[in-house]
């Protein structure tokens, strides 16, 4: 075990050193969406650390997301009906996207378009549960980015923004993968290899991350 | 081309697709069951990490890649821990000046839930 660690930081200083491209093996596309992804990671805890901020700082009360988020099931108001719906919904959309790359590997690749299509079909179905979500605390709950009737003012501004850029970044994540699906159906990496598909994957699976986050910090906490 | 991605059996993406729904249960029940204060808390970021590191690890390959690039992409984050605890450290300071000089009242409890009728 011990062996193994210094082994593998051997490999770190050598693959840093060595004068050439540092990330050996990584196809480019793939190191290039890692660090993308790295810089959206930094966007999106600047949100929810704002949101921290203004949460810790107001001194009234900041509005109960179980309460708000709830939804009438057969009668009874259930806490976050919705919201553990659309986490179930990404979360499963992960994993056909998993299998999806598998797929790919396997030069599958009817397959794995499918599969891909699939994911987007969750992604899309996400994306209209959140707008109705908006659209039931916009005309609803009246809740505005400057104000709202349950508590604290800053409650629709940290909402709108945090949940609308994720959402934002769902939506593309649709596109980007019907475009990549249909070209891997269209057999267009044959030659080049199944790499597009693992770094469409990445993006998604980032994008099921960040819900992680935020369903956690904005929606239970 | 030699294909230079990432291959692995199948059945550890089930196995990790069923962990998170295990996972995403938990932290809902969480909410559902009203935990409150530092066991919610607690709970919560424990499910979260533990969903957040299947997440990176197994569908995102990360445990797989070589030191070089799991270091470039996993310790930045680690400067938004600094961000995180000089904001939570200020915050403090504001919320007690809103209540000492701007005559803010400390909210007693959370308002009641918002009515559908």
């Amino acid at each position: 075990m011990a062996e193994a660690t210094s082994t593998q930081r051997l490999q770190l200083v050598e693959d840093w050193a060595a004068d050439v491209a540092v990330f050996r093996g990584v196809p480019w596309g793939k190191a290039m969406m890692w660090i993308f992804l790295l810089s959206d990671t930094f966007i999106f805890s600047c949100f929810l650390t704002s949101y921290m901020t203004v949460r810790m700082t107001s001194a009234e009360a900041w509005p109960n997301p179980s309460e708000v988020f709830a939804l009438e099931a057969f009668g009874v108001p259930v806490p976050l009906l919705l919201i553990a719906i659309m986490t179930f919904i990404l979360i499963s959309s992960s994993g056909t996207m998993a299998m999806a790359v598998n797929m790919g590997y396997r030069r599958k690749r009817v397959g794995a378009a499918l599969l891909m299509v699939v994911t987007a079909l969750f992604g899309a179905s996400f994306v209209g549960m959140q707008a109705f979500e908006w659209y039931k605390l916009i005309v609803e709950e009246g809740v505005r980015p400057w104000g709202n009737p349950m508590g604290a003012a800053q409650f629709g501004s940290c909402f709108f923004m945090i949940t609308g850029f994720h959402g934002l970044h769902v939506s593309a994540g649709v596109v980007y993968l019907l475009i990549v699906a249909y070209r891997v159906w269209r057999g267009r990496y044959e030659e080049k290899g199944y790499d597009i598909v693992e770094i469409t994957g990445l993006y998604w699976h980032f994008v099921d991350l960040v819900w992680v986050f935020i369903f956690a910090f904005f929606y239970l906490w | 081309m030699a294909e230079t991605g990432q291959q692995h059996p199948i059945s550890i993406y089930f196995w990790i697709w069923g962990l998170l729904f295990v996972f995403s249960a938990a932290s809902y029940m969480v909410d559902y069951a009203g935990f409150q204060g530092y066991l919610r808390w607690s709970l919560i970021i424990i499910f979260m990490m533990l969903k957040a590191g299947f997440i990176v690890a197994i569908f995102m390959h990360m445990r797989w890649e070589r030191v070089a690039l799991i270091t470039a992409i996993m310790l930045p984050p680690g400067a938004l821990l600094v961000l995180v605890c000089l904001m939570a450290w200020e915050s403090d300071y504001t919320w007690e000046t809103r209540i000492v000089y701007l005559g803010a009242e400390i909210a007693p409890e959370p308002l009641p839930p918002p009515s559908h009728h």
